[in-house]
């Protein structure tokens, strides 16, 4: 992983939605930030989903293949690996993904890309 | 070792499907494309899908990396100009130049334009890439009246392309006395005409074009026979061209009247050069189809890669649908008596006309003709493929068996020699298909796609691919237990029953108690659908919101570029002036685009997440609630105006489905369901068509079930006769909760009874005689469901932690999604277009 420096302040761990995603507002950039509460993790993407373009991953399920967590578009039910952002819908589109830290209850986005 | 190197020229279908199946055997060889065209090989079969919303990208054959990942490398807008044999090195426009061990052509076509007096003028198209679809649409904006020089089958996908571009009028010319010359006979011709003519389209044939007329733009055409025409536009799409100029110019021998001369293994006559596609000649003969191309790269790679295999020409048969017509060829379509017996079968009211050639002994089927109607043609084509003895009364075949309910099209496949070809593009067998299912490896047909490539061409044959898939799963007595995915060892009616037992109301618990890991995106929408069903609470309670599918999820349906649409309930489609007036308001306060749908209500698009809330407190005050137009759930109940304004209703019909659209509102069901009432047997409502449908008689109603529209059309079966208003119900109750219970997941009512045991027998004797002994606990339960409904979206407003999900940024919750993009038309906004890379 590369070195964070630019951690950014999302939001309160309340206000995220547990086992589900929130959209943050990075500049003109659009991150997802996911509360996999059920395995107590925390995971951000792209928000963008690379099929047809669509600012909806926040949106979209999330949920468990074997056990990789990955999330599914709301659009064409497209799912991408919420750790590596692979497509595991077989097309070849990644998105990229994001570190988390929570400190004194605020959640924190690595706002350079893991990947 | 230095690896040899393989130049291609030319980046189109057959070219990419060479690379395609190299690749695919071997990853040595530096493998260089050279494109002429700036885009990505595309799908040119379906290109007039591009004027039907496809964009250049939805057609394209790859990704954008594919190349890439292949270790392709790919040069688009750079055509060729040269070639030295001698130096064995191919020249690039800007001069550069690149040293080829094995050279193949896949240069395509181009069109074939006459040489016409007047070619030149402005308004003069040809139908061939992308780029003249972007000519002939930018310039079908000022024009009202357009020809097509070409009966053939482009000509006719050209003449589509212009009636779908909106020309007012819209003309074929053919030099030939009939349509699509190559294909179909001179009976068939005559009914393509007259129902292309009731399409609005003026055919002329006999015409020999012998100049455009206009002052530097075209505006008319003049014939031999002395007569004119007035077009502002004129496609030409009279046949195709070779591209073999490079290869003639270097010494490469050519046909007579075009293309690159090969041999079976598609070897030019220098040995270090191949042409395949429509480039290519083989035995004088051009093949202007996607399959024969699609094998002589098979050939090639094979060969190349010390297989052997031999191109040996190659079945000419077609199928397709133009402008929504039927018409296929196959075998000798041509043959006439006396070498062979013809059958032919006409019916000009519905304009279906077939021809099959049968031999003089009978037993065998030759070729023919489908016009109108070609469903029976993949069993005709494996008929006469594969040598099939014909039945003792070969009509049938085209006539299809009278009388019996058994559907055709089982037998026939079963039938079938393991070597047919099923898939003539990708050249697969039933053989290939039956084994893929056989052993384990696909059941489902996306599976069977990937792995086989069956279907993955044109596409005519998947219903045959889909057919064998069945016949084999159930040959092997395989029981196909529907579980519902890893997450849960269930079908979806034991986990219907598993929630009740256990009284379990969160998907959470729902999970913990029954299944296993986190759950994904299939069973977290079914299991919610369940308990729904079950226990009827505001769905985005308790933590369930998300195991919704997006459009349950915010109460709405999710849209092209991700705003919303709203739709209030208009039970049977009764409304008043106010409420209207209400709508329309709202409508252009937020900004929204409105269209009347096809169940009795408006629909209001456009409408962002954030502003849903907003939009639905102003409905809500109006009286309107929400119309579940994003569930699985009762839809809407259609009615005719009836006996209260009709002078043929019977009985007041609009007030019926009123009380039906009100009494079954919100309840979740495995996939939607929606239901008509008509005042008389005129059946203006349609009821026939739905899930459940109910038509006033003389005595009372009669009860229709598991009709369906969409993509397989379905008319619903009668269940009772007659019937008083109150027992009407309680056989719809009845029969609703039977369906809830027990239907697969996603599964239509129509699709439920095609699989149920018995049929319409059985679901009558378990509805009517209860044959079950559930119907009164069914009563039971659809009663407390009706009971406990509630307008979720005036649950959601009044819920400040629910509205607050209702925002797209966390850390900027007034802020809309800037990337929403609307443009303008006809008066109204619409969403911007998919965004291409």
């Amino acid at each position: 992983m590369t070195e964070q420096s630019n951690w950014l302040a999302a939001c309160r761990v309340e206000d995220a939605i547990e086992n589900g995603g929130v959209c943050v507002k990075h500049g003109e950039d659009q991150i997802a930030l996911f509360y996999f509460t059920r395995r107590n993790e925390w995971y951000a993407t792209q928000n963008e989903c690379p099929h047809k373009k669509q600012m909806a991953l926040s949106r979209g399920m999330i949920g468990s293949t074997t056990d990789e967590p990955k999330v599914a578009c709301p659009f064409h039910k497209k799912t991408f690996s919420l750790s590596t952002g692979e497509c595991l819908s077989g097309d070849e589109c990644a998105i990229k993904t994001y570190p988390v830290k929570i400190e004194n209850g605020t959640v924190y986005i690595g706002t350079t890309p893991k990947s | 070792m230095k690896e040899p190197q393989i130049i291609v020229i030319g980046n189109g279908m057959v070219g990419y499907k060479f690379c395609e199946k190299l690749r695919s055997k071997t990853s040595s060889f530096n493998l260089i494309v050279f494109g002429e065209e700036p885009r990505r090989a595309y799908d040119r079969v379906h290109l007039s899908e591009y004027f039907n919303g496809k964009t250049a990208d939805d057609l394209s054959l790859s990704t954008e990396n594919w190349y890439q990942e292949q270790n392709i490398t790919l040069f688009l807008n750079n055509p060729i100009v040269k070639i030295d044999r001698e130096l064995q090195k191919v020249y690039t426009a800007i001069g550069l130049d690149y040293h080829y061990d094995i050279l193949v052509f896949a240069t395509g076509s181009g069109a074939f334009v006459p040489n016409i007096p007047g070619i030149e003028k402005e308004g003069v198209f040809v139908y061939r890439t992308i780029e003249d679809l972007d000519l002939i649409s930018g310039y079908a904006k000022k024009a009202k009246t357009a020809s097509v020089i070409g009966g053939g089958l482009l000509g006719l996908e050209a003449a589509k392309a212009l009636i779908d571009l909106g020309i007012e009028r819209t003309s074929i010319i053919e030099f030939a006395p009939r349509l699509m010359p190559r294909q179909i006979d001179t009976a068939g011709s005559d009914m393509l005409k007259s129902k292309l003519a009731d399409l609005g389209l003026q055919i002329h044939l006999n015409k020999n074009t012998t100049s455009i007329e206009g002052d530097g733009r075209i505006t008319a055409l003049k014939f031999s026979d002395d007569t004119a025409l007035d077009v502002d536009m004129l496609v030409i799409s009279a046949g195709i061209k070779p591209r073999d100029e490079l290869a003639k110019a270097c010494g490469i021998e050519v046909g007579p009247r075009g293309g690159i001369v090969v041999d079976q293994k598609m070897q030019t006559n220098d040995p270090a050069i191949f042409a395949i596609g429509e480039c290519a000649l083989y035995d004088g003969m051009i093949y202007g189809l996607i399959a024969p191309g699609y094998e002589m790269a098979e050939v090639l790679a094979t060969n190349l890669c010390e297989g052997d295999k031999t191109f040996t020409g190659f079945d000419m048969s077609t199928k397709l649908k133009l402008i929504g017509i039927d018409v296929a060829s196959f075998g000798d379509n041509f043959i006439t008596e006396p070498d062979c017996r013809t059958i032919i079968f006409e019916n000009k009211h519905k304009g279906v006309y077939k021809r099959i050639n049968v031999s003089n002994d009978g037993q065998y089927l030759l070729g023919g003709i489908l016009i109108g109607d070609a469903t029976a043609y993949n069993l005709l084509l494996q008929t006469s493929n594969n040598r099939i003895v014909l039945p003792e009364n070969p009509e049938e075949l085209i006539l299809g068996a009278r009388g019996g309910s058994e559907p055709a099209g089982g037998a026939g496949i079963t039938g079938l020699p393991d070597g047919a070809l099923i898939c003539s593009c990708e050249g697969v067998s039933k053989g290939d298909i039956c084994s893929a299912v056989a052993d384990g490896s696909c059941e489902n047909i996306d599976d069977l796609k990937k792995c086989t490539k069956a279907g993955t061409g044109c596409g005519g044959c998947l219903p045959m691919v889909k057919d064998l898939m069945t016949y084999t799963l159930k040959s092997q007595g395989k029981y196909i237990k529907n579980v519902i995915c890893e997450h849960f060892n269930y079908s979806r009616q034991e986990l219907f029953d598993l929630i009740h037992i256990h009284e379990l109301k969160s998907y959470d618990e729902v999970l913990d108690a029954l299944g296993k890991n986190d759950g994904c995106e299939v069973c977290k929408p079914l299991v919610s659908s369940l308990l729904a069903s079950l226990w009827n609470e505001m769905i985005l309670k308790k933590g369930n919101d998300v195991a919704q599918d997006s459009n349950d999820r915010f109460l709405a349906n999710i849209q092209k570029g991700g705003s919303y649409s709203v739709v209030p309930r208009v039970p049977g489609g009764e409304i008043t002036p106010d409420k209207l007036i209400v709508i329309g308001e709202v409508a252009k306060k937020y900004n929204l685009y409105t269209k009347i749908t096809g169940g009795q209500r408006i629909d209001l698009f456009g409408a962002h997440l954030n502003d849903l809330p907003i939009i639905w407190e102003e409905l809500i005050a109006a009286g309107f609630e929400s119309g579940h137009a994003y569930g699985k759930g009762l839809r809407t109940v259609k009615s005719c105006v009836g006996s209260t304004w009709c002078r043929f209703g019977l009985h007041d019909s609009v007030s019926f489905a009123i009380r039906i659209e009100e009494r079954y509102r919100g309840i979740r069901a495995p996939h939607k369901f929606k239901s008509a009432v008509s005042g008389c047997i005129r059946e203006c409502a349609e009821a026939q068509s739905k899930d459940f449908g109910i038509i006033a008689t003389e005595k009372g109603w009669n009860l229709y079930v598991c009709g369906n529209g969409g993509s397989k059309p379905q008319h619903a079966l009668l269940l009772a006769t007659d019937l008083d208003s109150e027992t009407c119900i309680k056989y719809i109750d009845r029969f609703l909760m039977f369906y809830i219970r027990t239907a697969d997941p996603l599964t239509r009512t129509a699709t439920w009874l095609n699989k149920m045991e018995g049929g319409i027998d059985y679901l009558r004797n378990v509805i009517i005689n209860d044959s079950l002994g559930m119907a009164a606990q069914w009563e039971n339960e659809i009663e407390n469901l009706i009971a406990s409904y509630k307008c979720e979206w005036k649950e959601a407003v009044e819920n400040p932690a629910i509205r607050k999900r209702f925002s797209h940024f966390v850390n900027a919750p007034e802020d809309k999604d800037p990337t929403i993009e609307f443009v303008e038309m006809r008066g109204q906004k619409r969403t911007a277009e998919w965004k291409t890379v």
